[in-house]
């Protein structure tokens, strides 16, 4: 099987975020980066399922040259290959998805596996529009999987329980947490993955659609009144929640 | 050109969802201040609760109805979305940010080749251009942004619309298109529904009441079942206790879980790691319980409790019942 598997390189979910001078980029100074936790859930269903069906598991990613850092950690985890497409990152999802299209439709993939949404920008879209633009159905927020003649049969998170979907191949799959349990690179698969290949691609964003006007921090601060916890308080916050913020 | 709205109606089982009355006002409110159409679109076989638009401003809607419909595909509704925008000449779509407007919409805004602003909290008109606000990396940050393509795709955060307010009565004029069996691309459908035991989802209540490593185990998670029951909310649980076990991932709140933003969020036994305060900062009204006085999380509460989490919390159900008998 041709197994693709899309990548992003986003801050870390523990990194506070400060704003560019320029009021419309993230500050990356100081921001240590990671393969985007979800990610991490695609890159393993990747590798069982060549390990069930045999073939390769190629790793796509668009980004700069930091990107190599996560891509080498997806190779030593026991990828066989990565393609690095640099870009400019600031633009939309289509870019993206216009980008990882124009390589991994060279790929020919019987199934590509990428994150339910990167940490970092949490449109939760290249995915759909990378199957829009291959010509492949897709399923989003994927719990469960299993392939069954030629086809696809996935359980996908949904509010109130879980949709049980049905699909032809070659398909894409976004990965949900609870997928899988991604597994940790052992030392054999670091050094292995020296000598795999990462091919580098450049992309023109320039049809990017997203002009940002400006990013602010959220005023997440509240005048908080906090209370001891005598029974008095408790009654005390029922009223207020009542009376004054009415919420119930 | 001149602008023409599309909302996506969402049903399951029938029943419009509530989630898709907020882009209905939405796209009603915006067709008066730039004096263009609006049209509700609703895909799926019959519909139970169609009088229900007449209250969130949609004169304007259309019914491709199939039996094959009934559940969710998602080659076959982005289809018939592209297919209805392109041919009738729609330029602003909005969808409300559900499991399936998140879906469908990426895929739409793809074949329209459109500019997409996913998961907006705010969609407002500015000198005659659209101006959208967002949260990014979970809500630690806000980007304001214009789509500058000709063709725009928006959807809307749940609960960032009221439903309340005033004004939006109409008359509601549905037009039914049958839709043939050959119009469907059903390369992808849903074949059945696994219904979560009976629980409110974290993404849907009004109300959440999150559970954090301060619940000392799983077995005291009783406490906050028993408490939202009582107030009509659901449970919503931590990272440290999901990727403990003692909670499922579908009640995870914070960047690697569901990003919320009920009308009241009551925090108990959780500090606040930075990851959790991003998944619920928005929310209306905050309550922290926490025996901590200095944890993160009284920082984003309007109102907090300084104690032990699993003393109080009996004696808050008691007050509150006190209250809603």
């Amino acid at each position: 099987m041709q197994i693709v598997v899309t990548l992003s390189h986003v801050p870390d979910t523990a990194t506070k975020i400060k704003i560019s001078s320029d009021r419309k980029s993230i500050d990356p100074a100081g921001v240590s980066f990671v393969i985007n936790p979800y990610d991490e859930f695609a890159i393993e269903e990747g590798l069982r399922t060549k390990e069930k069906f045999g073939g390769n598991v190629i790793i796509v990613s668009y980004g700069n040259d930091g990107a190599k850092e996560s891509i080498k950690k997806a190779l030593a985890m026991g990828a066989d290959k990565g393609i690095l497409i640099k870009g400019d990152l600031n633009v939309d999802s289509l870019t993206v998805a216009k980008a990882l299209a124009t390589k991994i439709s060279e790929l020919k993939p019987d199934v590509v596996f990428c994150g339910k949404q990167s940490v970092d920008y949490d449109s939760s879209a290249v995915a759909q529009m990378l199957a829009e633009l291959l010509n492949l159905p897709s399923i989003s927020t994927v719990v469960s999987l299993e392939f069954s003649d030629g086809k696809l049969k996935a359980k996908r998170e949904v509010e109130g329980g879980l949709e049980i979907v049905e699909s032809t191949l070659p398909a894409i799959i976004t990965a949900q947490k609870g997928l899988n349990e991604p597994r940790y690179a052992s030392i054999k698969g670091i050094m292995a993955a020296k000598s795999k290949p990462i091919e580098e691609a450049t992309f023109d964003a320039s049809q990017n659609k997203l002009s940002v006007n400006e990013l602010r921090l959220p005023d997440s601060k509240r005048k908080s009144r906090i209370f001891d916890s005598e029974d008095a308080s408790i009654s005390e916050l029922v009223r207020l929640l009542r009376e004054e913020a009415k919420v119930i | 050109m001149s602008n023409k709205i599309l909302v996506f109606l969402e049903q399951r089982n029938g029943l419009i969802k509530k989630q898709s009355f907020e882009p209905a006002r939405k796209g009603f409110s915006l067709s008066k201040e730039i004096n263009c159409e609006v049209t509700g679109l609703l895909i799926g076989d019959e519909i139970t609760n169609i009088n229900s638009l007449e209250e969130h401003g949609l004169t304007n809607v259309v019914h491709l109805k199939n039996s094959k419909l009934k559940n969710y595909s998602s080659t076959a509704y982005s289809k018939l979305v592209y297919d209805f925008a392109k041919e009738r000449g729609y330029n602003i779509l909005l969808f409300s940010h559900t499991a399936l407007g998140k879906d469908l919409a990426p895929i739409v805004a793809a074949k329209l080749d459109a500019g997409y602003g996913a998961d907006c909290t705010s969609l407002t008109i500015n000198n005659g251009n659209l101006i959208a606000e967002r949260p990014i990396f979970a809500g630690k940050a806000l980007m304001n942004f214009s789509l500058n393509s000709e063709v725009k795709v928006f959807t809307l955060r749940p609960n960032s619309v009221s439903l309340t307010d005033d004004g939006y009565r109409v008359q509601t004029n549905v037009i039914i298109n049958e839709i043939n069996d050959e119009q469907l691309d059903l390369r992808s459908m849903v074949i059945d529904f696994e219904k979560a035991e009976g629980k409110l989802d974290v993404a849907e209540a009004d109300i959440i009441v999150s559970g954090g490593r301060g619940m000392k185990g799983p077995e005291n998670f009783y406490l906050l079942e028993e408490l939202a029951q009582l107030i009509g909310g659901a449970v919503g649980a931590s990272r440290a206790v999901v990727d403990a076990g003692w909670r499922p991932h579908s009640e995870q709140v914070g960047q690697t879980g569901k990003t919320v933003s009920p009308k009241l969020y009551i925090a108990c036994g959780i500090s606040g790691a930075i990851q959790h305060l991003a998944g619920m900062s928005s929310s209306k009204c905050i309550v922290a319980i926490n025996k901590d006085k200095d944890a993160p999380i009284f920082q984003v509460a309007d109102y907090g409790i300084v104690g032990d989490v699993l003393e109080i919390l009996p004696k808050l159900k008691n007050e509150l019942k006190k209250y809603l008998e």
